[in-house]
C-alpha cells in the first residue's frame, strides 16, 4: 500500500476500524487521512492501545493512596513509596494471543516488554512473577504450548538477569486454545530519580535507541484486539522475537542514563512501536514531534514508511535528550555498544509529523489518537449469562461423601492445579541478584530483600478464575483477597494491585457482564484493603473453540499485588518448624465445597457457586494475622487455597520435611472440612513456648481459630487414622506435573 | 587480597559476586570491564555467570576473544588466580584455562535449584579448609552445565586433585539422581593443574548472605582467602 494513498471507508474496515471510527477520524482532521494516518490511528485506536471498550469502568476503580507517586496512567507504570528514599515500580502485562501461536516468542517477548516499562522509569528491575493458564494439560497442543511459554519465559528472563521469583500455573480446559500469559515485573528507584515518560522541551533531540526496526510485528496490537480463531497462525508475522542480551544492555546503559539527568522523557516501544510511543510521549508533555522516518535504522531494505511506524520490533527505545547533552547520552549507549540514532525533535505541538525524505507523510494531532484524549471511548451492553443463575441452584446434599478420603487426598496431590509447579519454576533463574529469600524457605508471597536496608518486598499474583466465572464479583474480591492473604501472611502489609484483565470478546454481552463484575468486586476489595490500582492492561478476545461452540476462556482478572515488608525479622515462612508444635487455623470451618478442585476433579461437577466469601471476615483475619506476626508468636503461616485445609497443611509439612496429626470437626462434613475451599482461612504453627501468647491475642479480638492439632516428626494422621507418611505424599506431589507433561 | 570482578556485555552475576566479595567479605574489590586490559593490580579475577555477548553461539565463545581475556591468561600463566562461576567457568573452558567442555544439559532444560557440593580434593585454594565429608548446599543456574572431559583428561585431573567438587546428595552420597546436569563423574567445579585457575558450575556467592537463609557458600570465600598467596 502506498503510505499517501487516500483512504476510504473501507480501508478503514480492513485495518480494523468501524465506520463511524472513520467518520470521526476525518472530522478531527478535518479531510481525508491517507493510508499512514489512517494506519495511526488503527492501532492507536485499537482495544489494546486505547482501551475504548473498558476505560469506563477502569475509570471507577481507586488509584489514590498514601504511598502513590504516580497513578495510574500517567507513566509506563505505577510508582509506590517503599520508605528510606526508594520507590517500586511494578506492573503485569498481558502476551496472550502471540503466546498461542508461537508460545516461544510470545511469552519470551512478554517478559522483555513488561522489563522495558520498569526499567525505561529509571528503575532497575528486581524481579519477575508470572501468571500463566492452559488447557488440559494432557493434550499434546497444551504440552507444546507449555513447553514453548516455559521456555521462552526462562531464556529470556534468564539471561536478562532478573530472578523470577513466584507465579502461578492453572490448567483448565477453556484455555485450550487460547493460553494467557501475564507477565509481572517490579523495580526499584530512588524517590526522585525517576524517569518520566512524557516528553519534554521544545527543540530536544528525538532518539530511537536499540535494535534496528523490521518487519516483525506490524499490526501486532490490532492482531491482539481481535479474536483468536483458526485462521490466528496466518498471523504469525504479528508475533515479535526478542533479543534479551540487548534488553541487557539496553537497561545498563538506561541505569546509567538515569544517573545524568540528561533525559527529557523516554518510553520504550511496545505494541504499535514508534507511532505510539512518538504520540503517547507527545501527548502527555502538552507538546508535538517531528519525525523523519527515512533516518530509522531498519533491518531490511524496502520498508515503507508505515511499516517502520508500526513495526513492533522488539528492544527499541524512544529517548528525549536535553539540548547540549546529546554527546553524554550518545557517549553511554556507545559504551554498551547500542545504536542511537536521532530521528526528530520535539514540537510546540499539537501534532506529531511524520517526514519521508523530507515531505510530509502524516500530520495529526497527538492528543486525538491517546486514551484519555481523543480515542473513542464505548459503554457496552451487558447481560447476564444463564450458566450464573443455575450455578446457584447446586445443593452439596446431592453429592455424596466419598467412604475413602485418604485416596481422595492421594488423588488431589496428584492434580496438575495442586501439584508442584517445580517443573516449571526450576527452568527459571529465581535467584539471580541475590535478593529472594524464597527460594531457600518458600512464604505465600515472593520475599525479596531490598539490599542494605531491614526491607523487603513482598509480592504475589493470583486469580482463580474458576471462583471469577462462577461469580465475577465476589470472584475477583477473592483474587484481591488472596493476593493481601499471602503478603500478610508472609509478614508483609499490602501496599498496592497492578492487574491484568482477561476476558472474551467485549462486544459480547455475556462477557460484558462479567467484566463489569470483576470490576465492582476489584473496587470494593481494593478499597477495603487499602490497595490502590496502579495500572495494568486489559486483554480483550481471549476464547477457545469446544467442539462446535465458540466458548469465553474463564473471566481472569489476574490480579498482583506488592507488599511491604518493615523488618525482615517478621517474615514468616510456610514450612513446619519443629515436632510438637501445635497446628491452629485462623478462620471459620464451613460446609462448602463449591467451586473446589475436589468438586471438580473428584465428582466431576462443573456447575456451582463461588466460596463462600466474606470481605469482613477476610479483612478481620488477615488484621489479626498481622498482630501474631508483630508480636512474634507464630512459627509458620500457610493460606488454604486449592485442595482445601487438607492440601494446605500438607504443603506446610513437606516443606518442613514433618508430618500432622489432625482431628477434623464433627459439625463439619468430612469432606468439606478437608478439601472445601471456603475462604479466608490460614493455617499456623505455633511453638509450646509461645501457645499461651497466642491464645491471649486470639482471645482480645474476636476471631474465630481452632486447634487442629500438632506437628509430627513425619507421620500424616487424620483422627487417628493412619494417612501414611509425608514422604508418601512428596513424590507424586513432585512429580506429577512433570509426568504428565513429559508422557 | 584484591579481586576484581570482569563486566561483560550480558554477564549478570557480576554485582552479586562484587556485593559478596566487598560487602560479605570486606575484601577489596573493584569493577573490571571486557574491553579494558587494565587488571589493576588484582590477585585474583573473576568471572561471573550471566550470559556474555548473549552467548547465543556456544556459552562463553565469544568472551574468549575480549581484550581483558587476553590480559586474565597472562594474568593465569604469571600464576595469578582466576575463579570462574557459571557464565565464567565455560568463559574458562573456552580460553582452555582449565582443561574439558561444558555441555548442554542432560535434560535440555535450563535448571535452577539448590545442590548440595562434597570436595573432592583438598588441594585448591577453594577447598583446602573444607571439610571432605561434608555435603555443601550451593544452587546452581545454568542450561550448559554438563561437564565432559575425555577418559585420559579425567584420569589426570582425579590422579591430580584437580576436581574440587562433585554433585552429592544432601547427605554426602555421590548417586546418579544428586547428578542436575549429567555432568561426567558427577563434576561440578575442577581447576588447572597449577591451581591458580578454578572454575565451577554453581554459585558460592548466592549462598553468601545470612538474610538468604543459605551461609554455606561461605566456607568455600573463606577458604580461598586463607590459601591464596599474593604472587
Amino acid at each position: 500500500m502506498d503510505s499517501a494513498a487516500l483512504t476510504t471507508v473501507e480501508t478503514a474496515k480492513e485495518l480494523g476500524l468501524l465506520p463511524e471510527e472513520f467518520d470521526k477520524i476525518c472530522e478531527v482532521l478535518g479531510r481525508t487521512p491517507n493510508f499512514t494516518e489512517l494506519s495511526v490511528y488503527s492501532v492507536m485506536w485499537s482495544e489494546h492501545c486505547s482501551y475504548k471498550n473498558s476505560i469506563v469502568w477502569l475509570k471507577t476503580l481507586p488509584k489514590e493512596g498514601p504511598h502513590m507517586l504516580a497513578k495510574a496512567g500517567e507513566e509506563n507504570a505505577g510508582l509506590v513509596d517503599i520508605g528510606e528514599g526508594l520507590a517500586c515500580a511494578f506492573k503485569i502485562e498481558s502476551h496472550n494471543h502471540p503466546s498461542a501461536v508461537e508460545p516461544y516468542q510470545g511469552a519470551a517477548t512478554g517478559v522483555g516488554g513488561i522489563n522495558r516499562d520498569i526499567f525505561t522509569m529509571g528503575a532497575r528491575p528486581i524481579a519477575q512473577l508470572n501468571s500463566l493458564r492452559f488447557g488440559d494439560p494432557t493434550t499434546d497442543r497444551t504440552k507444546w504450548l507449555v513447553k514453548g511459554v516455559v521456555k521462552g519465559i526462562g531464556n529470556y528472563g534468564n539471561s536478562f538477569g532478573i530472578p523470577t521469583v513466584g507465579g502461578e500455573v492453572y490448567f483448565d480446559k477453556c484455555y485450550e486454545q487460547n493460553p494467557l500469559v501475564n507477565a509481572f515485573s517490579a523495580g526499584i528507584v530512588e524517590v526522585g530519580g525517576q524517569i518520566s515518560a512524557k516528553a519534554q522541551g521544545v527543540g530536544n533531540a528525538v532518539y530511537i535507541v536499540g535494535s534496528s526496526t523490521g518487519r516483525d510485528g506490524i499490526h501486532g496490537a490490532a492482531f491482539a484486539s481481535k479474536d483468536l480463531s483458526e485462521d490466528s497462525a496466518n498471523d504469525i508475522p504479528s508475533v515479535q522475537v526478542g533479543d534479551p542480551f540487548q534488553e541487557k544492555l539496553l537497561l545498563e546503559a538506561t541505569m546509567e542514563l538515569a544517573k545524568i539527568g540528561a533525559v527529557k522523557g523516554m518510553q520504550d516501544m511496545g505494541a504499535a512501536g514508534i507511532t505510539c510511543s512518538t504520540s503517547e510521549m507527545s501527548a502527555g508533555g502538552g507538546v508535538g514531534m517531528d519525525i523523519d522516518l527515512d533516518k530509522v535504522p531498519t533491518r531490511q531494505d524496502g520498508m515503507e514508511p508505515w511499516e517502520i511506524l508500526l513495526s513492533e520490533s522488539q528492544e527499541r527505545m524512544l529517548v528525549v535528550v536535553d539540548k547540549g547533552r546529546e554527546a553524554e547520552v550518545e557517549a553511554i549507549f556507545e559504551k554498551w555498544d547500542i545504536h542511537c540514532e536521532p530521528i526528530g525533535i520535539v514540537t510546540e505541538g499539537p501534532y506529531v509529523r511524520y517526514f519521508w525524505h523530507g515531505e510530509k507523510l502524516a500530520e495529526i494531532p497527538a492528543e486525538s489518537l491517546v486514551l484519555g484524549g481523543g480515542a473513542p471511548i464505548y459503554h457496552r451492553e451487558t447481560r447476564e449469562p444463564a450458566y450464573y443463575a443455575e450455578y446457584q441452584n447446586f445443593d452439596m446434599d446431592l453429592v455424596p461423601c466419598p467412604e475413602d478420603l485418604l485416596s481422595v487426598a492421594k488423588e488431589l496431590v496428584r492434580l496438575p492445579n495442586i501439584a508442584s509447579k517445580h517443573w516449571v519454576y526450576d527452568q527459571y533463574d529465581s535467584m539471580v541478584g541475590t535478593k529472594n529469600r524464597s527460594t531457600n524457605e518458600a512464604s505465600d508471597a515472593a520475599i525479596v530483600n531490598v539490599k542494605g536496608s531491614k526491607r523487603a518486598i513482598a509480592m504475589t499474583v493470583d486469580c482463580n478464575s474458576r471462583y471469577v466465572h462462577a461469580d465475577p464479583e465476589v470472584g475477583t474480591m477473592i483474587a484481591v483477597a488472596e493476593n493481601a492473604r499471602n503478603i500478610v501472611c508472609s509478614g508483609g502489609v499490602p501496599s498496592a494491585i497492578t492487574n491484568c484483565l482477561n476476558f472474551g470478546n467485549p462486544y459480547n454481552p455475556e462477557v460484558y457482564w462479567q467484566f463489569v463484575g470483576a470490576i465492582k468486586g476489584m473496587g470494593k476489595a481494593c478499597e477495603k484493603f487499602a490497595t490502590p490500582v496502579t495500572g495494568g492492561n486489559v486483554s480483550f478476545y481471549n476464547q477457545t473453540q469446544i467442539g462446535n461452540r465458540i466458548e469465553p476462556v474463564f473471566p481472569t482478572p489476574t490480579i498482583a499485588m506488592i507488599g511491604l515488608v518493615e523488618d525482615t525479622k517478621h517474615v514468616t515462612t510456610i514450612p513446619f518448624k519443629a515436632k510438637g508444635d501445635l497446628i491452629y487455623m485462623l478462620g471459620t470451618s464451613r460446609d462448602d465445597i463449591s467451586s473446589s478442585q475436589y468438586l471438580v476433579h473428584h465428582h466431576g461437577i462443573e456447575a456451582s457457586p463461588v466460596p463462600f466469601f466474606s470481605l469482613e471476615e477476610e479483612y478481620a483475619n488477615q488484621e489479626q494475622l498481622k498482630e501474631l506476626i508483630r508480636k512474634g508468636v507464630i512459627a509458620s503461616a500457610h493460606d488454604v487455597t486449592e485442595g482445601g485445609l487438607f492440601i494446605a497443611l500438607l504443603e506446610s509439612a513437606m516443606q518442613g520435611d514433618l508430618g500432622f496429626d489432625i482431628t477434623t470437626d464433627v459439625e463439619i462434613r468430612p469432606d468439606a472440612y478437608l478439601f472445601g475451599e471456603s475462604q479466608s482461612r490460614i493455617v499456623v504453627s505455633v511453638t509450646p513456648e509461645n501457645e499461651e501468647s497466642f491464645i491471649d491475642l486470639m482471645m482480645l479480638n474476636g476471631v474465630e481459630f481452632d486447634l487442629l492439632g500438632h506437628v509430627t516428626k513425619g507421620a500424616i494422621r487424620v483422627d487417628d487414622e493412619d494417612w501414611g507418611t509425608v514422604s508418601d505424599y512428596a513424590k507424586p506431589y513432585q512429580n506429577a506435573l512433570g509426568e504428565v507433561l513429559e508422557g | 587480597m584484591k579481586f576484581g570482578v570482569v563486566t561483560f556485555p550480558g554477564s549478570n552475576c557480576d554485582q552479586d559476586m562484587i556485593d559478596t566479595l566487598r560487602d560479605g567479605l570486606g575484601c577489596e574489590t573493584v569493577a573490571l570491564w571486557h574491553k579494558d586490559r587494565d587488571l589493576q593490580g588484582v590477585d585474583m579475577v573473576v568471572l561471573p555467570g550471566g550470559f556474555s555477548y548473549g552467548d547465543y553461539l556456544r556459552s562463553g565463545a565469544i568472551a574468549r576473544f575480549s581484550p581483558i581475556m587476553e590480559e586474565v591468561v597472562k594474568h593465569a600463566d604469571r600464576g595469578g588466580y582466576v575463579l570462574g562461576v557459571c557464565n565464567g567457568f565455560q568463559i574458562l573452558t573456552e580460553t582452555q584455562l582449565v582443561p574439558g567442555a561444558l555441555l548442554h544439559n542432560a535434560s535440555h532444560k535450563f535448571i535452577c535449584k539448590n545442590v548440595f557440593l562434597r570436595p573432592a580434593s583438598n588441594l585448591s585454594p577453594m577447598t583446602a579448609d573444607l571439610n571432605e565429608n561434608k555435603a555443601y548446599k550451593i544452587p546452581i543456574a545454568h542450561g550448559e552445565g554438563r561437564y565432559f572431559a575425555d577418559e585420559e583428561t579425567l584420569k589426570l585431573l582425579n590422579d591430580q586433585g584437580q576436581v574440587m567438587f562433585r554433585y552429592c546428595e544432601s547427605d554426602g552420597a555421590i548417586t546418579d539422581s544428586a547428578n542436575p546436569n549429567g555432568a561426567i563423574q558427577n563434576i561440578a567445579g575442577v581447576c588447572n593443574e597449577g591451581r591458580n585457575v578454578m572454575g565451577m558450575m554453581p554459585h558460592p556467592e548466592r549462598a553468601a548472605d545470612e538474610n538468604l537463609l543459605n551461609t554455606d557458600g561461605l566456607a568455600l570465600f573463606h577458604s580461598l582467602l586463607n590459601h591464596m598467596v599474593t604472587v
